[in-house]
């Protein structure tokens, strides 16, 4: 081990924040081996699971201590050596927890990556050194920017096959940027790293001294996340109505949700959704007590100064600046079923926000090639794994924002009305 | 908006809004959930978050204990109180009952872990829950590392891990047919230090047996039993009394203490931070069975 390992996670460390994010990689690019690198040097891996590991790389022959064992969890998964299903993994340094979406980097499994993008902060895809970009991390980057997640990390893995030579990371970091100049990428931040050897993920690597970025793991800790969240536009999906059957608490009638974005006070001038009517915020509850304020991502009850109907799926937001209340929807959509593709009259429940309703597919515009960007036009429907632009008509009104401006209000999943299985992830484009 | 705002939000604030948002959504959308509460620390700050999910009013629905019949009278006492306190119903799926009508059979080592199972879906059939609150935590064991917030489980309760719905968002999907359930876990992304920090932040009582008291045990398989009904010395084993605590609760024929001098929560805090065996790892003789013990248990239709 030539890193200096950090400091066991800091038992006082109680505010620290949350970063999430997602991991992608092709099969031999080294990412489980990176997450267990990381784990391994915040000591988050424990002895015994370090022994385990150590036991079945000596059973399999490995050279090494096989990191990767750390993370595919699963008896397939072992026996056939890939990753099936996105995982989650955790650490902790004292500045911040993270969870790790560990997502597989098959071809065939775009679906994960989707899934793993769709609640990250920060998207890390990993190539290697030897070989550069390939069509994955193409895809990868783009899905990252599908997805809007808002910070992209490229790792250059391998550096200790090519010699840290610095020419390699010119080219392939060069030619990453030129590429993600093309999508809605606003954060990227390129790391020469060996995942094997440990170079440049808690420290710095002496082995790399014409490279003057941080460590991996000091940008994971610094990266400035605070500003991600729409503090702007007042969204409080309305989840549930809390009204207590007591004789202790009476007349109470608390609207029970998590903000999705913006800032809400008492005495605010609301506008509620889908009924039009308007209100003042009277309190805002938690069960430690009222507060005078609440944001992202805070869970309270709203209670109102004026009695009106509202119930789950309702919107409270501000008199001059409300989502659209739309029937028809324009959306990028990712299909993740297997068994039958999207097609224009397919029939769905969709689920957006708190609000349920059911949706037919009124048009395809196009199929979008994720690798080459290329726009099929003539594209029948949509399999497994493809994306496309499509044209939604809901049986209600939905209460929504373009994905760009609200990954909260501007997120839906498709549901098979038969199976009950999910089976798209959309993206709003526009709603009316 | 000020500037000088930064609308700062803490790791536990961040989980503990989460996971009150899942048990808001599954409350919106089931007809008749039910709380897995056996008295241990994940099910206590569970309850802790459900209580808090629908202030002020009751939780609005009732508790299950799977009740091995191997249990620590602290535990009992703890769940017993703790519900009476919050005007809760509790559900006990005794598996010395099962054992008794025949319908589970006692496992050669006596062990009641494994059958713990058929109990369990005994009971949601019986009650016809259709969403089960579960503690699990994604950091506790790497099959449960694959798990998702909302569980799908067919109709003889089985978890398919390589047919599991994509979770996007906080969209969840809870869609399911009669005689099908969903098992919730907002605990999934807390981990085991979360949970204490958590058990500190609001000042939750436990059952005494997490914090370190003396007791007569016995050292097996490297691990601490303590001696009791279930739990007899063997030929060659001595009896000691050792300071000790218990770092999970389970089936106490099967849960190990470990050797610990923390008594108060702080404490527990930094001999967590410090520890370098998973819990699960410390002080669970059943999930030592093999690599993927705990992936087999859940297929099952285990918690």
């Amino acid at each position: 081990m030539s890193q200096s390992v950090l400091e066991p996670e800091a038992a006082a460390a109680r505010n620290m924040d949350i970063l999430r994010f997602a991991t992608a990689g092709s099969v031999d690019d080294g990412k489980s081996t990176l997450i267990g690198r990381l784990l391994y040097d915040t000591k988050t891996i424990f002895a015994d699971q370090l022994e385990a590991v150590e036991a079945a790389s000596a059973s399999r022959g490995d050279e090494y201590t096989n990191l990767a064992l750390l993370t595919d969890g699963l008896r397939a998964e072992r026996e056939q050596g890939i990753t099936i299903d996105v995982a989650y993994r955790y650490f902790a340094t004292p500045r911040r927890k993270f969870i790790i979406a560990d997502t597989p980097g098959h071809i065939q499994y775009t679906r994960n990556m989707v899934t793993g993008a769709s609640t990250a902060d920060l998207a890390l895809i990993l190539v290697d050194a030897r070989k550069g970009l390939v069509e994955q991390s193409r895809r990868h980057a783009f899905l990252t920017s599908l997805l809007r997640v808002p910070h992209l990390v490229l790792c250059i893995n391998k550096m200790d096959l090519v010699g840290w030579d610095k020419e390699v990371y010119d080219r392939i970091a060069d030619e990453f940027t030129s590429f993600a100049a093309k999508l809605d990428i606003t954060d990227l931040t390129i790391i020469p790293i060996s995942a094997l050897e440990g170079d440049n993920i808690a420290s710095r690597s002496e082995k790399s001294p014409w490279y003057e970025g941080p460590s991996l793991l000091h940008h994971l800790e610094h990266v400035h996340i605070a500003s991600d969240r729409n503090l702007v536009d007042v969204r409080f999906p309305v989840q549930y109505v809390i009204r207590p059957q007591s004789t202790t608490v009476t007349d109470y009638r608390g609207y029970a949700g998590q903000v999705a974005s913006g800032v809400l006070k008492p005495g605010d001038d609301v506008l509620v959704l889908p009924s039009g009517m308007t209100s003042k915020i009277a309190a805002i509850d938690t069960a430690d007590g009222p507060v005078d304020e609440a944001f992202p991502p805070m869970s309270v009850t709203v209670r109102l100064t004026d009695e009106i109907d509202i119930s789950r799926g309702d919107m409270i937001c501000r008199p001059h600046n409300a989502p659209a209340v739309a029937q028809d929807i324009e959306a990028m959509v990712c299909w993740m079923d297997e068994t039958a593709p999207l097609r224009v009259g397919g029939k769905y429940t969709i689920k957006h926000t708190t609000r349920t309703a059911r949706t037919v597919v009124r048009g395809l515009q196009y199929k979008l090639d994720v690798n080459t960007l290329h726009r099929d036009e003539d594209a029948p429907e949509l399999k497994l794994n493809e994306i496309g632009r499509v044209r939604l008509r809901t049986t209600v009104p939905l209460l929504a924002d373009e994905y760009r401006r609200n990954r909260t209000t501007g997120g839906f999943i498709l549901i098979d009305e038969a199976t009950n299985r999910t089976v798209g992830a959309g993206m709003i484009i526009e709603a009316a | 908006m000020s500037q000088a705002k930064p609308y700062r939000v803490s790791h536990l604030d961040a989980l503990e809004a989460e996971s009150i948002f899942v048990m808001r959504e599954v409350m919106a959308e089931f007809e008749r959930p039910v709380l897995l509460f056996s008295g241990g620390k994940d099910s206590i700050v569970m309850l802790r978050l459900a209580e808090k999910a629908f202030s002020p009013a009751r939780i609005p629905f009732p508790v299950m204990h799977v009740d091995t019949g191997h249990n620590f009278p602290e535990v009992l006492d703890y769940r017993d109180a703790r519900v009476a306190q919050l005007g809760l119903n509790l559900v006990i799926a005794s598996v010395q009952e099962a054992i008794d009508s025949g319908t589970v059979r006692e496992l050669p080592d006596g062990t009641r872990n494994r059958i713990q199972t058929p109990v369990l879906l005994a009971a949601v059939e019986k009650y016809r829950f259709d969403a089960l609150f579960g503690g699990a935590r994604r950091d506790e064991e790497k099959a449960r590392a694959k798990e998702r917030m909302f569980s799908f489980r067919d109709e003889f309760g089985q978890w398919d891990p390589k047919n599991q719905r994509p979770e996007l968002w906080s969209l969840y999907n809870g869609r399911h047919h009669p005689g099908e359930s969903i098992r919730v876990f907002p605990l999934s992304n807390w981990t085991e230090l979360d949970v204490w920090h958590y058990i500190a932040k609001e000042r939750i009582e436990l059952p005494s047996i997490y914090y370190a008291h003396d007791r007569d045990v016995v050292e097996r398989n490297g691990m601490f039993y303590a001696v009791n009904e279930f739990i007899v010395p063997r030929d060659g084993e001595t009896v000691e009394t050792r300071r000790v605590r218990y770092r999970t609760v389970g089936d106490a024929s099967q849960t190990a203490a470990v050797l610990s001098d923390a008594d108060t929560v702080e404490k527990v805090i930094d001999e967590v931070a410090a520890t370098r065996i998973t819990e699960r790892g410390a002080t669970r003789g059943d999930d030592k069975v093999s690599e993927a013990a705990m992936e087999d248990r859940k297929r099952e239709g285990y918690f």
